[in-house]
C-alpha cells in the first residue's frame, strides 16, 4: 500500500534557475532596452498524429484551437495554451501555466489510434527575450529572418540559435520565446547575454 | 625606412576654398606617427592621404627587388602601401597587411609600412567581433551614384534594402568632384539628401566601411563592417570592432564601380607614378595635391577633368594622350591652354637620388606600335590612366560569364546572372547620367522581382560623352627587344613581377593565363591583381602570336574580394562561446564535488572526482574500488532516449535490432545491438517495454539523433504500414545509476514502495514508482559494471534533487560518485563494449564478442544478410579480446598498434595484428589490462603480442574478453 507522498514540486530545478541573478543583471536599459528571463516549468506535450487520421481528429477536438496546419503556425495563444507545428505530423503543446492533467486528456483522446502523446515538460525550457532591441539580439544569433512582416506575432518555427537547435516563438511585438532542450539552455543564455551587452550603449551603426 | 619627401616640410594640403576635401573635417586635427614620423592630419584622412599631405611619398620597398615604391591608388586597389597598424587603445591588436588608402587615421596611432612579407601578430586579439544575419529583398553592393539611385528606387518601392559600401563616405568616386550636378543640385547635396532618406527608412540598412567580400550559392553574400577603427576611443565591451554580415538576398544590384589601370612601361614603378584616379581621389576627397609638377598619361578621356583642376592649381605640366586623334575632351583641354601631347606615350622615367620620380621620357607612339622621337620632362608626379576595369568580382565569383569589351577596353559582364542587376561603371559606362539612370532602373527591377513594383524615377545628370579608349597596355622598351630590356617593366607591383617574368613563363612554353599566373605569381598577392591582372593578360597578348584579350580571357575571381580577418569571421564564436556546451541537470553537483570534466561530444561529463591530495590515478582507482566493493553512483543522463509507441512497435524493433524483441515482456528490458544494412555495429543500448504498445529505447549518448533518424528513415520509406511512432525523450529524463554490492541498501531508502529483493526485482526488470520524496521515477536493474545496479530515471527538473537524494541515502555506505574514467575501467573488466571506442564502424557484433546478440532464428533484421558474405566469414577478422601486459604495471596509450612476435623483428613494413582500444589500471585485477581488436583474436588466446611503439616494446598476452567475474556471480550484489 503506497504511502501518501509529498508534493515534489519544491524539489524541481529549472535549467537556468541558478543563473537568475545573471539574467536579471544582463538587462540592457535605455532606449535600446532588452531583457532576458527564464519561464520555467511550462507544461509541454509532444504530439504525433498524421493530418487526416483519426488520431489527429481526436486530439484536435480536445484542444481549444485544434492543431496547427502549416510551418510557423501556432494553434492557440502564447499566454494560454499554444500548439506549435514541428513537422507535418509532429506538434508541441505548450502552456506556461502548468496543466498537469493535459497529458491524460490527450492520451485519452488518442486512445488506441496511431500516434503519440508524450510529456516533454522537462525536455526544454523557455528563455524569454523582450524589448525593442530583442530583434537585434536575434539578428546576431539566429540565421532565420525575424523581420516583423515575415516573422509575425504568434508565429513559431524550428531553427538554430547560437548554432543550437531551438524553437523560436514570437509571442508579442517585441517579445520572443527561445526554447532549447534543457542541456543547451546555459549555452544559449550565455550567448544571448553576451549579444545583449552592446545595447547598454549608444549604438554604433 | 626614410620616407622620400617631395619637398621637405611642405604641406601639400590645398586650401579649402579650392578643394575642401569631401572626406575630411578640417576643424579637427589628428596626430599620427607613420614610419616613425609624427605628423598632423585631419579627421577622415587615411594613412596615405596623411603621408601625401605631409610631402611623404615612399611607402616601403618592393618585396623582392627592394625598389622604392610610392602610393599608386586612393582605394582598395592599392598594391604598394601595406601597413601594420597599432591604435592608441587599451585593448587592441597590431594588425598587419592593411591597405594604406583604406586605413583611417586616429589620434596617436602608429602605422608602419610592411617590409618584406607580413607577419601575424603573436598575441591573441583582445578585441570583440560579432556577426549578424541579414535578409534583404535587395542587396545593393556599392553606394556610389548608381548604387544610391538603385537603393533609393528599391526602397521607395517598399523593398527591404541593404546597401553597403567599403569606403567611409557615400557617393563613390563622385565625392568631391567639382561642378557635377544631379537633379539640378550640387552632387554633395544630392548625396546627402539621398543618404538621409535611406537612413530614415526602417527597412533600409545603409552601411559604410563595409566590404562585400564573397558571393555564394543562392545569393548568399558575406560582408565585413569595420565599426570602430576610425574612432579614437576604446568602445565599450560588446560593441564589435568588426562585424561580419551574412546576407541572404533575393535580388542583387552590383554597383561596384571600376578600378583604373596603370600602363606598363620602363621604370613605371617609381614613387610619384600614380593612377590618375588616385591623384583625383586625394585632391577631391582629402584636399591633397599628389605632387608639385604633375604630368598625366592616358588612353582615354577620364583624366581631362583632373587635368583642368591641376591646370587651375598651376601644377600641371602636360597631358600625354596615347590617341593620335584628339577627342572632344582633349580638344576642350587644348582650348583651355593645356599642353596635350597627342599620339605619345611615356617610355621611361628617371629618378631622384632617393629613387622618387624625377622625370619622364615621352616618345611618339607610331602607328606600327614603334617608338618615335622622344622628349624629356622634369616632373615629380605622373598620373596614369590605362583604362578602367569594371569590378566584376562578385559576378565572377558566382561563375558569371565575363568577356573582353573592345570599346570599354576591359573585361565586362558577359551575361547577367539570374537575380543580379548591374548599374554604374561596373557595366563599362563611365557616364554619371547613365549610372543614375541604370541605377534607378536596376533598383526598380530588383524590387519588382521581390513583389514591390514601381516606375523608375531616374535622377538626371549630364550624360558626359566619352571618346574612344586606346588599346594600349604595354609600351615597348626603348632598349630593344631582349628580355633584359623588359626587366623594369612592372606588371604586378605587389608581386614585383615584370614583363621579363612573363616572357620567362611564355618561354617555358606556357600560354594559359591560369598557368602564367601561377608561374609568375602575378595577381596572387594581397591585392589579387586589381591593377595588374588585365595588364598581365595584355602583355601575354603582345607576346603570344595570334592571341588576343578575347581568347586569353581572365582568371576566375575568388573570395575574398579584399583581405579580411579570420577573427572577424569567427565573431563571438571564441572562447566560452566557441561551441555549444551541454550540461546535465546534475552538472553543478559535479562541480561542487570538484569533478574534473571531459567532453563527450558536446556534453560536459565528470571524468573523475579527485579528493584533496589525490592524483588522477588514485582518484579513479578509489572510485572503481567503491563500485566493486561498496557502492558508487554515476550521472548517466546523457544517454539517448526514444519512446516508441504503436501496436507494431515490437515488430519494428525486431527488424531494427539484431536480437529478438517480440517476446520481451512488459516490465522488462533487453540489451540490443543495431547494425547498419552492412551488418556493422552502429549503436546499442537497453530497451524497456513499458506497455504492449510502448517501448523506451536507450541509445549511446552521441548516437541519439542518428538512431532517431535511422528509425524514422526506415519507418517513412519502407515500413510505413507498421504502427510505430518515435519521440525523442533524451532530455526529458535525468538518470542516476547506483552500482555496487551495497546498491540495494541505498535504493531501498529512496523508494519504500518497491520490493528490491533480488527474486522480486530481477535483473533487467524495471519498476514505475514514486520515490518517497514524491518524485515520479522509473527504476531499472541495468548494469554496465557487472555489479548490482539500479538506474533511476526522473524528469530532468528533478535530476539534481535525485542526485542529492541518492547521495544522502548512500552516505551511510560511503557512496562514491564515479566518473567516466572509472566507468570505462569497470565495463572493460567485464568486456562490455563502448560503441565508437572499441568499434570503428567495421565491426560486426560477432567481432566484438556478441555472437549471442545476433538472432539465429529471426527471419530477417537489418544487417542479417551481410553475415553470409565471405568477408564476414573470414577467420582473420579483427576480434575484440582482452590483453594483459607481461609487466603488470605497464601502461600503453589507446590506439597503440600491436604486432606478433615474428613481425616484431621482421623487416618493416609489417602488417599489424590489431590495436589497443583501451588500456587501464585495474584495482579489481591488481594489474593493468586492456581491450584490443586483434586479427582472429578469439582463436589466439594465450598468444603474445607486442606494442612496438615503445622502447623496449611492451609485451602482452591475449586473454578472454571478460577479465573479471566471467560467471556473473556479482550481479545480484550483497545478500
Amino acid at each position: 500500500m503506497a504511502n501518501v507522498k509529498p508534493d515534489p514540486r519544491a524539489l524541481r530545478e529549472s535549467p537556468l534557475q541558478h543563473l537568475a541573478t545573471e539574467l536579471e543583471a544582463a538587462e540592457a536599459t535605455g532606449p535600446h532596452n532588452v531583457s532576458i528571463r527564464e519561464v520555467p516549468f511550462a507544461t509541454m506535450i509532444g504530439i504525433r498524429a498524421t493530418p487526416g487520421s483519426p488520431a489527429h481528429d481526436a486530439i484536435a477536438t480536445v484542444l481549444p484551437h485544434g492543431l496547427p496546419a502549416a510551418v510557423g503556425e501556432v494553434a492557440g495563444q502564447p499566454d494560454a495554451l499554444g500548439v506549435l507545428w514541428i513537422s507535418p505530423d509532429e506538434f508541441l503543446a505548450v502552456s506556461v501555466n502548468e496543466r498537469p492533467e493535459l497529458v491524460a486528456t490527450l492520451e485519452d483522446a488518442l486512445g488506441q489510434e496511431r500516434g503519440h502523446v508524450v510529456d516533454l515538460s522537462s525536455n526544454r525550457t523557455i528563455i524569454e527575450l523582450s524589448g525593442p532591441a530583442a530583434r537585434h539580439v536575434l539578428r546576431k544569433t539566429t540565421p532565420t529572418d525575424i523581420h516583423p512582416t515575415v516573422f509575425t506575432v504568434n508565429r513559431a518555427i524550428t531553427t538554430t540559435l547560437a548554432r543550437t537547435p531551438v524553437l523560436l516563438w514570437r509571442t508579442e511585438d517585441t517579445t520572443w520565446r527561445i526554447m532549447p532542450r534543457a542541456s543547451f539552455a546555459e549555452h544559449i543564455a550565455f550567448n544571448l547575454m553576451d549579444a545583449m551587452h552592446e545595447f547598454n550603449h549608444a549604438l554604433v551603426s | 625606412m626614410t620616407p622620400i619627401a617631395v619637398t621637405t616640410g611642405t604641406s601639400f594640403r590645398v586650401p579649402a576654398a579650392i578643394a575642401p576635401g569631401a572626406a575630411i573635417n578640417r576643424d579637427e586635427t589628428v596626430e599620427v606617427t607613420i614610419d616613425g614620423h609624427t605628423m598632423t592630419a585631419y579627421r577622415g584622412d587615411t594613412v596615405t592621404s596623411a603621408l601625401l599631405a605631409n610631402g611623404h611619398r615612399r611607402v616601403g620597398d618592393s618585396i623582392y627587388l627592394g625598389r622604392p615604391r610610392g602610393v599608386l591608388a586612393c582605394g582598395v586597389e592599392e598594391p604598394n602601401s601595406l601597413l601594420t597598424v597599432t591604435r592608441a587603445k587599451a585593448e587592441t591588436i597590431s594588425e598587419t597587411m592593411l591597405i594604406g588608402p583604406t586605413v583611417e587615421v586616429t589620434n596617436n596611432m602608429v602605422a608602419e609600412h610592411v617590409q618584406g612579407i607580413g607577419k601575424l601578430a603573436e598575441t591573441a586579439d583582445p578585441e570583440y567581433y560579432d556577426y549578424t544575419y541579414e535578409h534583404p529583398d535587395v542587396l545593393v553592393v556599392g553606394a556610389g551614384p548608381a548604387g544610391l539611385a538603385a537603393a533609393l528606387q528599391a526602397s521607395r518601392a517598399g523593398a527591404r534594402v541593404v546597401i553597403l559600401d567599403e569606403r567611409a563616405t557615400f557617393g563613390g568616386n563622385l565625392v568631391g568632384t567639382p561642378d557635377a550636378v544631379i537633379d539640378g543640385k550640387p552632387v554633395e547635396t544630392w548625396i546627402a539628401e539621398t543618404v538621409a532618406e535611406l537612413q530614415a527608412n526602417d527597412d533600409v540598412t545603409l552601411l559604410n566601411r563595409t566590404t562585400v567580400f564573397g558571393g555564394y550559392e543562392n545569393n548568399y553574400f558575406m560582408a565585413t563592417q569595420r565599426r570602430t577603427d576610425h574612432l579614437d576611443d576604446q568602445v565599450p565591451f560588446g560593441v564589435s570592432r568588426e562585424r561580419t554580415l551574412h546576407l541572404r538576398a533575393k535580388q542583387v544590384v552590383l554597383a561596384t564601380g571600376s578600378h583604373e589601370r596603370p600602363i606598363v612601361f620602363k621604370n613605371n614603378d617609381r614613387p610619384g607614378i600614380m593612377l590618375a584616379s588616385g591623384i583625383a581621389g586625394y585632391l577631391n576627397r582629402y584636399g591633397v595635391l599628389a605632387g608639385s609638377s604633375i604630368a598625366l598619361l592616358t588612353t582615354n578621356d577620364s583624366v581631362y577633368l583632373l587635368a583642368q583642376q591641376l591646370a587651375e592649381l598651376g601644377h600641371l605640366v602636360a597631358v600625354i594622350d596615347v590617341r593620335a586623334d584628339l577627342s572632344e575632351a582633349a580638344l576642350q583641354a587644348v582650348a583651355a591652354g593645356i599642353d596635350v601631347i597627342a599620339g605619345s606615350v611615356v617610355c621611361d622615367t628617371t629618378a631622384s637620388d632617393q629613387g622618387a620620380l624625377a622625370g619622364i621620357t615621352v616618345a611618339e607612339y607610331l602607328a606600327d606600335g614603334e617608338l618615335g622621337a622622344t622628349r624629356h620632362f622634369e616632373v615629380d608626379t605622373l598620373g596614369v590612366s590605362g583604362g578602367w576595369s569594371p569590378v566584376i568580382h562578385l559576378h565572377s565569383q558566382r561563375q558569371g560569364k565575363v568577356v573582353w569589351d573592345h570599346e570599354v577596353q576591359g573585361f565586362v559582364i558577359g551575361q547577367p546572372r539570374a537575380d543580379f542587376h548591374y548599374a554604374g561603371s561596373v557595366t563599362g559606362s563611365l557616364s554619371l547620367g547613365e549610372a543614375l539612370a541604370n541605377g534607378a532602373n536596376a533598383g526598380a527591377a530588383a524590387a519588382d522581382a521581390t513583389g514591390h513594383f514601381s516606375f523608375a524615377t531616374e535622377p538626371v545628370a549630364a550624360a558626359g560623352h566619352r571618346g574612344p579608349v586606346a588599346a594600349l597596355r604595354m609600351v615597348p622598351s626603348p632598349d630593344g627587344e631582349d628580355q633584359d630590356a623588359y626587366a623594369n617593366h612592372f606588371v604586378d607591383l605587389h608581386r614585383d613581377q615584370t614583363v621579363q617574368d612573363v616572357l620567362r613563363a611564355t618561354g617555358a612554353g606556357m600560354s594559359s593565363v591560369e598557368h602564367i599566373k601561377r608561374y609568375t605569381s602575378i595577381s596572387t598577392g594581397n591585392d589579387q591583381g586589381k591593377t595588374g591582372a588585365v595588364n598581365a593578360i595584355g602583355v601575354m597578348s603582345e607576346i603570344l602570336d595570334g592571341h588576343t584579350m578575347d581568347d586569353i580571357g581572365t582568371t576566375t575571381f575568388r573570395a575574398p574580394y579584399s583581405p579580411i580577418s579570420y577573427v572577424g569571421l569567427a565573431g563571438r564564436q571564441r572562447g566560452e562561446l566557441f561551441d555549444a556546451l551541454r550540461k546535465t541537470a546534475m552538472d553543478r553537483a559535479h562541480e561542487a564535488l570538484d569533478a574534473v570534466f571531459e567532453m563527450a561530444g558536446e556534453w560536459r561529463r565528470a571524468s573523475y572526482y579527485p579528493r584533496a591530495g589525490e592524483t588522477k590515478a588514485q582518484a579513479i582507482r578509489r572510485e572503481t574500488i567503491a563500485a566493486r566493493n561498496g557502492v558508487g553512483m554515476i550521472d548517466s543522463s546523457t544517454l539517448g532516449k526514444i519512446e516508441v509507441r504503436g501496436k507494431d512497435s515490437a515488430e519494428f524493433l525486431n527488424r531494427i535490432y539484431t536480437n529478438g524483441f517480440l517476446k520481451l515482456k512488459v516490465g522488462r528490458g533487453r540489451y540490443g545491438v543495431m547494425t547498419g544494412v552492412d551488418g556493422k555495429v552502429f549503436d546499442d543500448g537497453v530497451t524497456l517495454r513499458l506497455a504492449e504498445d510502448r517501448f523506451f529505447m536507450h541509445t549511446t549518448s552521441g548516437g541519439a539523433q542518428r538512431v532517431l533518424n535511422w528509425l524514422e528513415n526506415w519507418h517513412q520509406t519502407e515500413w510505413s504500414h507498421l504502427d510505430a511512432t518515435f519521440t525523442s525523450v533524451s532530455e526529458q529524463f535525468a538518470t542516476v545509476a547506483v552500482s555496487g554490492p551495497k546498491a540495494r541498501r541505498v535504493v531501498e531508502q529512496l523508494a519504500s514502495d518497491v520490493d528490491f529483493a533480488p527474486e522480486a526485482f530481477e535483473f533487467m526488470e524495471f519498476r514505475e514508482t514514486t520515490l518517497d520524496n514524491g518524485i515520479p521515477a522509473r527504476i531499472s536493474r541495468i548494469s554496465f559494471t557487472g555489479e548490482l545496479s539500479y538506474e533511476i530515471a526522473v524528469p530532468t527538473q528533478y535530476g539534481r534533487a535525485l542526485w542529492d537524494a541518492v547521495a544522502q541515502a548512500g552516505a551511510a555506505y560511503d557512496i562514491t560518485p564515479y566518473g567516466l574514467e572509472a566507468q570505462r575501467i569497470l565495463r572493460a573488466e567485464k568486456g562490455f563494449v563502448i560503441v565508437g571506442q572499441d568499434t570503428d564502424g567495421t565491426n560486426s557484433p560477432q567481432d566484438v564478442g556478441m555472437d549471442w546478440v545476433v538472432s539465429k532464428i529471426k527471419q530477417d533484421f537489418l544487417g542479417k544478410r551481410s553475415y553470409q558474405l565471405d568477408d564476414f566469414l573470414r577467420d582473420d577478422r579483427e576480434e575484440l579480446v582482452a590483453i594483459m601486459a607481461t609487466d603488470k604495471n605497464s601502461m600503453v596509450r589507446d590506439g597503440a598498434a600491436l604486432v606478433s612476435a615474428e613481425d616484431l623483428d621482421a623487416p618493416r613494413p609489417v602488417s599489424t595484428s590489431g590495436h589497443v582500444t583501451g588500456y587501464y589500471d585495474s584495482a579489481a585485477l591488481d594489474r593493468t589490462f586492456g581491450l584490443a581488436l586483434v586479427r582472429g583474436g578469439s582463436k589466439r588466446i594465450g598468444e603474445k603480442l607486442y606494442a612496438p611503439a615503445y622502447d623496449p616494446p611492451v609485451e602482452f598476452e591475449i586473454t578472454p574478453l571478460i577479465s573479471f567475474d566471467p560467471e556473473g556471480t556479482r550481479r545480484d550484489g550483497e545478500r
